[in-house]
């Protein structure tokens, strides 16, 4: 283990230990390549739900619909996050990654089920969702893929605390782990949990599928799939934080307001973001509703909170950040003067915004046990989903290869003119594009469904006009997303073919641990009113007039159906 | 000093709390405990609130129940082309106010058709005899999981007069998009 090597990037001051880079390297490329797959099949998925083109047929269309969302929301989003947690540890923490032929050996799983997975999927057999509830049945090498995936993401958490362990014992850094290796840890663990409850429910369906055993109970795959299902997507919210209080570090030099707060919010995701998954249950048959009001409240609403928490305090760094460097005028110099031209920060700062006010509103509402009852298995739960997956996680990423692309990867970024321009082009047409699938979602549009005009049904049903207006909308707004997305794997992949390679800076054969910082004064002269970050405030309160009346218009809405008891 | 860097103070979890986020912990924490209190409230004042009373049960078992209904209670018959271009008659069952109803979703189509009244209410037993299926139920936009296995009695009671379509909004296979059926309410008191 001694053999390894360590480089101090001249342009971060970051240092890489070589077994760890090529590892993030590798599994962030592998991420890259999942993207581009997913991104191709998007066009299948958005061409043809768009009402006017209605480009693939049915058969195809669920086959891409399938593929497009275990690449998208497993393969993409998992690849990534292994990278991020080897840059969380080995990097962020200055030691060697523990056991690298291991974490090898986790990445090859990983390769080896999503292309197993993925073969399997186009071979037809296996149109059966990314959820793949039983009784339908897909081929055993569906399941087989998925949990060879797993299997070798769980041993990448496992790599990553065992580093983290290695970085204690060598004493590389003193004190308490960095906020965002923190919040690393909070990702892994939820991962671990998320794991084991997607081979607890995979591996006896796939038992199934083979005929081992001759029934899963419907209802309780159902009810472990999503544990394992939404719970990933809990891995994402807490590893796209982590990187946005990193972007805030870097691109400002931002302190977090409080460690305290900012941990403690970390921690309420540990105790309560898991029990989201029960949103996918509250229109199901058999379960009570206490539980429904216990779990889909996150137990009270304590993991909304700790989100809220992170909407304010990532803002308020980089303001205070910025004040402190003099954009002190009125409340929101600090923002007009931050720097939108570099992707890092406007990519962060995009996904901040819309993952806040679309993804996090949206999701509470149909996360309430009753007004679930108007949206559930709309095309407004893929609105919601794409606010939080893609605007969330998938730019939060995105933001974080433009930062890691000569620093990481040594390459001069090709086109930086284009770079400048892809989290707008990307972001916003992705937000225009959720807004107008909850539009249509509202309108009880159903997702996953090939035919809005039901031809050849007996009974077909007349959508209203403005569902097929709202649908052809999702469609123009799902092709300049796509057209974001493809600048992107452009940018990225081109910049590690032909961009200039750069100085990595000097191999050494050892670490240098990180020195320990002055503790700084508390006292703050800036701001107002006893406020370090006033233009947050507004902001904030902002999000929360937006929040509360958006929520109220549904009850409002959901009083005038149906009595249901 | 920085989020990617240890803590300056080693002591960090006594650092004392800023303003802004005090008082934004302070009012997020309220607005939690009245959304909170809005979703146990409505089971108390709401009038909208999905039923939990299910039973397992079995194709045969759900179907020879709803067939009794249909023969007890079908009013007409309605003709329609199914998928392979031949004619189908779907009876329209009509079942008195506060009585049983059955609904059984298949592939892929719903059966029967179920007329009710205005204002009335009635238990309606829902559950699938294959895959999973969506009770989405147009326009007013009423989505409900059915799961096979489960018998699901949910109390509905209709506040508009009108014809309604009822969507498979659950994707169950490749026909899924032609699963599609209806549902009358009449006003009350008019046959």
């Amino acid at each position: 283990m001694s053999a390894t090597t360590y480089r101090t990037c001249p342009r971060s001051g970051l240092q890489f230990e070589s077994n760890a880079e090529t590892l993030m390297v590798v599994n962030a490329v592998t991420a890259v390549v999942a993207l581009l797959v997913g991104g191709i099949l998007a066009i299948g998925v958005v061409l043809t739900r768009w009402p006017a083109v209605h480009w693939l047929a049915a058969d195809t269309f669920y086959m891409v619909l399938t593929a497009h969302g275990i690449d998208m929301l497993i393969f993409w989003v998992i690849f990534f996050e292994i990278a991020v947690l080897y840059f969380a540890s080995s990097t962020l923490l200055r030691c060697r990654l523990a056991t690298p032929r291991i974490a090898w050996l986790g990445f090859a799983l990983m390769l080896i089920g999503a292309v197993m997975n993925n073969l399997t999927v186009f071979q037809g057999g296996s149109s059966v969702m990314m959820t793949s509830y039983v009784p339908m049945m897909a081929s055993p090498y569906f399941y087989a893929g998925l949990i060879l995936f797993a299997v070798g993401a769980l041993i990448g958490c496992f790599v990553f605390f065992g580093t983290l362990v290695v970085a204690k014992r060598d004493k590389t850094y003193q004190g308490s782990v960095p906020l965002v290796t923190f919040g690393a840890i909070v990702a892994a663990i939820i991962a671990v949990f998320t794991i084991a409850s997607g081979a607890i429910i995979l591996i006896p369906t796939f038992f199934l599928s083979i005929g081992l055993i001759d029934q899963v109970d419907p209802l309780i795959y159902r009810t472990i799939w999503w544990a394992f299902g939404h719970s990933s997507q809990q891995i994402n919210v807490a590893a796209h934080i982590s990187i946005w209080y990193a972007v805030a570090a870097i691109a400002f030099g931002a302190k977090p307001m409080s460690e305290r707060v900012s941990r403690g919010a970390f921690l309420l995701y540990i105790l309560f973001l898991q029990l989201a998954s029960a949103h996918h249950l509250l229109a199901d048959p058999g379960v009570s509703t206490a539980w429904k009001v216990v779990n889909t409240s996150y137990f009270m609403y304590f993991a909304v909170l700790a989100s809220m928490i992170h909407g304010l305090t990532i803002p308020g760094a980089i303001e205070v950040a910025q004040r402190a460097k003099g954009y002190n005028n009125g409340l929101f110099e600090w923002l007009r003067k931050a720097p939108w031209g570099n992707p890092v920060f406007s990519g962060m700062f995009i996904s901040l915004i819309g993952f806040g006010f679309l993804g996090g509103i949206s999701g509470v509402m149909m996360g309430t046990e009753q007004l679930n009852m108007i949206i559930h298995n709309t095309i407004y739960v893929p609105g919601h989903f794409h606010a939080t997956v893609v605007v969330g996680t998938t730019l939060t990423f995105m933001a974080l290869t433009y930062f890691l692309i000569p620093v990481l990867f040594k390459r001069e970024m090709i086109h930086p003119g284009l770079a400048k321009l892809q989290p707008y082009m990307f972001g916003l047409s992705m937000y225009f594009f959720c807004l107008v699938m909850m539009g249509a979602g509202t309108l009880g549009v159903p997702r996953r469904h090939w035919d809005l005009s039901f031809a050849g049904a007996a009974m077909a049903y007349e959508w209203p006009g403005a569902a097929y207006l709202m649908m052809g909308l999702v469609g123009i707004g799902g092709v300049a997303a796509i057209t974001g997305g493809g600048l992107y794997i452009y940018i990225t992949v081109g910049s590690l073919l032909w961009g200039k390679k750069l100085d990595g800076g000097k191999p050494s054969a050892h670490f240098t641990p990180i020195p320990v910082s002055a503790p700084s004064a508390a006292a703050q002269s800036y701001g107002s009113a006893g406020f370090a970050a006033p233009g947050t405030f507004v902001l904030a309160m902002v999000f929360l007039v937006s929040f509360v009346l958006y929520y109220f218009i549904n009850w409002k809405y959901l009083s005038q159906v149906w009595g249901l008891s | 000093m920085s989020a990617i860097l240890p803590p300056a103070e080693r002591l960090w979890w006594k650092h004392p709390l800023d303003r802004v986020e005090g008082t934004w912990i302070v009012i997020s924490f309220i607005w939690c405990m009245i959304m909170f209190a809005m979703m146990v409230g409505w089971h108390i004042w709401g009038k909208q609130n999905l039923s939990t009373e299910t039973y397992r049960t079995t194709p045969e078992l759900f179907t020879t129940k709803a067939q009794a209904v249909v023969d007890k209670y079908t009013v007409r018959t309605e003709t329609f082309k199914n998928l392979a271009g031949i004619d189908e008659k779907i009876p329209v069952v009509a079942p008195p106010p506060g009585s049983d109803v059955y609904l059984v979703a298949r592939l892929w189509n719903f059966w029967p058709i179920i007329e009710l009244e205005q204002d009335k209410t009635y238990r309606l037993h829902i559950t699938s005899l294959d895959y999973n299926h969506g009770f989405s139920l147009q326009p007013a936009n009423i989505n409900i999981q059915i799961v096979p296995g489960f018998e699901h009695v949910v109390k509905v009671t209709p506040n508009k007069a009108g014809t309604y379509s009822l969507v498979c909004n659950e994707y169950c296979g490749i026909m899924h998009h032609t699963m599609v059926s209806r549902l009358y309410v009449k006003q009350g008191g008019t046959p």
